[in-house]
């Protein structure tokens, strides 16, 4: 252990740090209230976040002691008790917010799908990272796709489409290890059709498609590709633009499609779906260059913003931080990602290289979909900012999964 | 590609939402109001409104409690309402009403159920009002009025208009402003400022404390008491006066251009605009089109000045050098001026010089001395503009420029308008054209204020302060440039005493000699206007209107006044006898010519009024 301590990467362990302690700075004020206690007034929001942070510390005590080769071996251990206590949830979980995500266990609730993410990135990894397995092929993709996608479609129907949408996170890992780009263009393309369709309809997308497909094809002056590829293509392109449309207008909930509207600018709705964006905007617009100070935010203070503490926390940061506050808290989560990639390309094995895309990967859907979602440019959908929101299941999950990393590197050199 | 398409995707994700987060926090500034329109209620502490003082001290507006019954809907429990109801004095449909409307106003926040409750009701509601949850009593301040008169000098409080509310940033809608009147001119001193307190609220609109503290919280300050020129007991004599006439009083005192009194018939007890029953009571008023109890006559009545007018002419006559006090000019029950036109006049003795033809208010003598004045000068243009230059200097043809909320400038006519009117140059005009001039009939028109502060002028012999209506702010004097620094007119001081002269001849042997009053000397004039009406789109002439001037003492004059009746026919007979009585009531205090008092109050004009209305033949002058 003692030798293994200054291999430890004290960087991104300072980054977390740092994330953590912000976190709980905001996590206080957005849930003080007029009655002050001790911070560690374990009725109030605050105090019972600074025992999770607290019960942190021994846990990564704990993950740091215990051997690399630990995780990898019992990585499917893992991964089916993850499935299974996903499973469980239809027959003992506890609903709040509608969502059936949770168990109680006490006075606690632990939410599984949080720990699942960590599972099934050591699964991935030890899959990948098999002698047998190669992931430029049909088959190992497969497979590789079965595990990503097993416990996601057991958390949607909860439903929970935040946490099984961040399973599209180990796209970035199988890329990494050879996955085809194909599969990153077509899923991009996929996206901007839908989003054009959604914003002009159909029927002009189609046009729009046709019209490129034949400049494209009679501006290629080399080797031009097979007709037959290009009307593929385009009929694709068209069958998607109308299922999207006919999937949004017919088979989405009105509230989904609001969400989508709100964000595209096709709808102005202050008061019912887009109160929550509108009030964050608000909250964080009025922030300005240096905040209004820690506790002084008045959104802040008179609950404004719905679920200010656990998925609206930055809008907190932005208000009394202001542009300063939201600008650092943002740069911190830039470098604790880049670091992480950093680390994961100097691994010479491949399962902690797999692993460190997937916990970079992880880490990067929920800061996109939840700064995205606070500051108004995504949909609103539920998933908590890692290391900042509310919430022992999802603090105690990233800090599992980030310092698993944090070994499996500090051990990196030893041969096993 | 592989190694770093992810560095790429957070790099840029990093960088989009840097610029977003500043483009809401830096670049678009609204956000800033919004959030605070959002979570810091504002909440004003409204001071004492100043209280109004006469010139001599009496109390004649304070202010009373008023309390109205306000409601939080949510927190109403259900409770014995018959008991409530009958307290209340209003019924049980009522009620449900008025608490639905509250709802669906808002839950949470409070609303009005009953408006102005009595202090009787008051008392009693207080002693059960903890058996009705929800339910509270509110404190609001009222005028309370000492004072049945001078409603159009006082002015009063309404709720304040969507308009001033934009206009205005120190207004809420809800909030009271004064209107007209002292109250409306003097409203910011009377107002005082109102105290801010600023309160965090939560999402739901409840209180959660003082934000930040309570630093920028301010507290109310009083309004300033105020003391008017006007003295109460002479206001409330001539309104007696007045009853069941039309018409208008100014009294000023020529020292100091205060206004004694400003009366206004038909009037109204001022307290009917305040409490449960304004709204209805304003209406009312506001809509009799035929009385116009809200219109001021005294400030915005303008008319031909009639034969008062004859003083200034003979002032300019003696200042443009035109014409001696010895000079006499013949009458033969008129003047005659070119093919068998004639401006007719009374039978009396002629020749007459200045000091008689004031008093017997000879027409051909002022037509004689107003061609004089017109023809010294080379064309009648120039003429006509040196002798509305001196009219003007006696705050004529303009507004007056006083404290007085409302106004009218009347006219003085000018060789310009007639040029218009005569299409100078291809038609020419003579001074015969505007001969009605002389004797104050044509196109000249007054307001009786106008006329009240040009007989202060010939009392004071040539000068006047502004008339105004304010005489202490909180008990100390005012200062303003406008009221204490006196104007002058263009007639010399020397030219004066001719005309005082006439003037008080009037009294001991002219028009007015019948009107004396026992041991004061009054300068005054008569004077009567034609006036016309339109039936059914019929130009009618009515009842001339009933003009008085006067000033007194001749000697030492402590007030001057204008008294206006409409239809009350000559000069002497409504308005001449309220002239005298005005006059004797404020110098002595009491009255001993109850002869014309009683004549006067037991005369209405109401008669007279009716006619046009009538929609029957009827005669006039009788």
């Amino acid at each position: 252990m003692s030798k293994s301590i200054s291999n430890f990467d004290w960087i991104s362990i300072a980054l977390y740090l740092l994330l953590v302690a912000i976190g709980w700075v905001n996590i206080y004020s957005a849930s003080l209230s007029d009655v002050s206690t001790s911070f560690f007034d374990t009725s109030q929001v605050y105090g019972k976040q600074l025992v999770w942070i607290i019960l942190s510390i021994f846990l990564i005590i704990l993950l740091l002691s215990i051997e690399a080769k630990f995780y990898e071996r019992f990585a499917s251990v893992f991964y089916v008790v993850s499935l299974i206590s996903i499973i469980g949830l239809f027959f003992f979980g506890k609903t709040i917010n509608g969502a059936t995500s949770w168990y109680q266990i006490g006075g606690f609730t632990l939410q599984p799908a949080e720990f699942a993410k960590v599972a099934t990135a050591l699964a991935l990894a030890k899959y990948v990272s098999d002698i047998q397995t190669d992931i430029r092929n049909l088959n190992g993709q497969f497979k590789a796709f079965i595990i990503i996608i097993l416990p996601a479609l057991i958390i949607l129907p909860q439903p929970d489409a935040g946490s099984a949408l961040v399973y599209s996170a180990f796209f970035f890992p199988l890329y990494r290890e050879g996955l085809s780009g194909v599969y990153l263009v077509v899923g991009l393309s996929s996206i901007v059709v839908f989003v054009l369709t959604l914003l002009f309809g159909p029927l002009w997308i189609s046009v729009g498609v046709i019209v490129l497909a034949l400049l494209a094809y009679f501006l290629q002056k080399k080797k031009k590709p097979g007709m037959i590829a290009y009307i593929g293509i385009i009929i694709t392109a068209i069958a998607l633009s109308f299922s999207v449309d006919y999937i949004f207008e017919n088979i989405f909930e009105q509230r989904h499609r609001d969400r989508f509207n709100i964000v595209l600018g096709k709808e102005v709705d202050s008061r019912g779906i887009g109160y929550n964006t509108n009030q964050s905007e608000i909250a964080i617009g009025s922030g300005s260059w240096f905040g209004k100070g820690w506790t002084e935010g008045t959104q802040t203070k008179g609950n404004f913003v719905p679920e200010q503490h656990t998925d609206y926390i930055f809008s907190t940061v932005g208000e009394e931080w202001g542009f300063v506050g939201s600008s650092v808290v943002l740069i911190l989560f830039t470098f604790l990602m880049l670091r992480i990639l950093y680390l994961a390309e100097r691994q010479k094995s491949q399962f902690n290289r797999v692993y460190g895309y997937s916990v970079a990967g992880i880490l990067f859907i929920h800061f996109f979909v939840n700064i995205g979602m606070v500051i108004g440019v995504l949909p609103t959908v539920g998933i908590p900012l890692p290391f900042f929101s509310y919430g022992g299941s999802s603090l105690w999950a990233f800090t599992i999964l980030l310092f698993i990393f944090i070994k499996l590197d500090s051990e990196r050199m030893s041969f096993w | 590609m592989r190694k770093i398409l992810l560095f790429i995707i957070i790099i840029t994700t990093g960088l989009l939402f840097i610029a977003r987060v500043f483009y809401l926090q830096i670049m678009d500034t609204s956000f800033v109001g919004r959030s605070e329109n959002n979570a810091v209620k504002v909440v004003y502490d409204y001071p004492q409104r100043g209280f109004i003082y006469d010139r001599n001290g009496e109390l004649l507006v304070s202010n009373q409690p008023s309390y109205d019954v306000m409601v939080i809907p949510r927190n109403v429990k259900p409770f014995d309402t018959t008991e409530f109801c009958s307290i209340l004095n209003i019924t049980p449909e009522n009620l449900a009403k008025r608490l639905d409307k509250a709802k669906i106003f808002s839950p949470r926040l409070p609303s009005v159920v009953v408006p102005q409750l009595t202090k009787s009701e008051y008392a009693y509601l207080q002693e059960k009002m903890r058996k009705y949850e929800g339910f509270y009593i509110q404190k609001r301040s009222l005028r309370d009025y000492h004072t049945e008169n001078g409603s159009n000098v006082l002015g009063f409080i309404s709720e304040v208009n969507q308009r001033k509310v934009n206009e205005d940033p120190y207004y809420l809608s809800g909030d009271l402003i004064g209107l007209q009147g002292i109250e409306g001119y003097y409203e910011e001193l009377l107002r005082g400022v109102k105290g801010v307190k600023y309160i965090q609220k939560d999402r739901f609109n409840k209180d959660i404390g003082p934000y930040k503290d309570g630093i920028f919280d301010t507290l109310p300050k009083k309004g300033k008491d105020l003391t008017i020129t006007i003295d109460a007991e002479l206001q409330k004599y001539g309104e007696l006066l007045m009853e069941n006439k039309r018409g208008g009083i100014v009294a000023i005192e020529p020292a100091t251009g205060e206004i004694l009194a400003l009366i206004t018939a038909p009037s109204y007890d001022p307290a009917r605009l305040v409490g449960r029953q304004r709204s209805k009571n304003y209406t009312e008023l506001y809509y009799d089109s035929i009385a116009k109890p809200l219109y001021d006559r005294g400030l915005l009545a303008e008319y031909p000045p009639g034969s008062p007018f004859k003083t200034i002419n003979a002032l300019i006559g003696l200042q443009e050098g035109v014409v001696d006090t010895d000079d006499r000019f013949h009458c033969n029950h008129g003047y005659f001026y070119g093919r068998g036109r004639r401006l007719g006049c009374h039978a009396h003795a002629s020749p007459l010089d200045m000091v008689p033809g004031i008093a017997q208010s000879c027409n051909a003598y002022f037509a004689n001395v107003y061609r004089r004045i017109i023809e010294k000068y080379p064309t009648p243009q120039e003429g006509m503009e040196a002798w509305s230059n001196h009219l003007k200097s006696f705050g004529l043809g303009d507004y007056l420029g006083s404290d007085l909320s409302t106004g009218r400038p009347g006219k003085v006519p000018t060789a310009e308008y007639y040029n218009k009117i005569y299409n100078y140059p291809t038609y020419k005009w003579y001074s015969t054209a505007t001969i009605s001039n002389a004797i104050g009939q044509g196109e000249i028109l007054t307001t009786p204020i106008q006329l009240a502060n040009m007989t202060a002028i010939i009392a004071n012999k040539g000068w006047y302060y502004t008339p105004h209506i304010l005489k202490e702010v909180e008990g100390k004097p005012i200062k303003e440039k406008q009221y204490t620094e006196k104007n002058y007119t263009t007639i010399e001081p020397e030219h004066f005493g001719p005309v005082i002269e006439g003037m008080h001849q009037v009294y001991k042997s002219g028009t007015a000699s019948a009107l004396r009053i026992p041991d004061i000397e009054i300068g005054g004039k008569t004077g009567t206007a034609e006036n016309f009406t339109r039936i059914n789109g019929k130009r009618m002439q009515l009842t001339d209107h009933s003009i008085f001037v006067a000033f007194a003492p001749v000697e030492n004059p402590k007030i001057a006044l204008a008294v206006f009746v409409e239809n009350g026919y000559w000069g002497g007979r409504y308005a001449g006898r309220i002239a005298g009585l005005m006059i004797e009531k404020y110098l002595k205090g009491e009255i001993t010519r109850t002869d014309m008092e009683d004549w006067i109050l037991t005369h209405s004009l109401e008669d007279e009024y009716a006619k046009p209305l009538s929609g029957e033949p009827f005669k006039i002058n009788q």
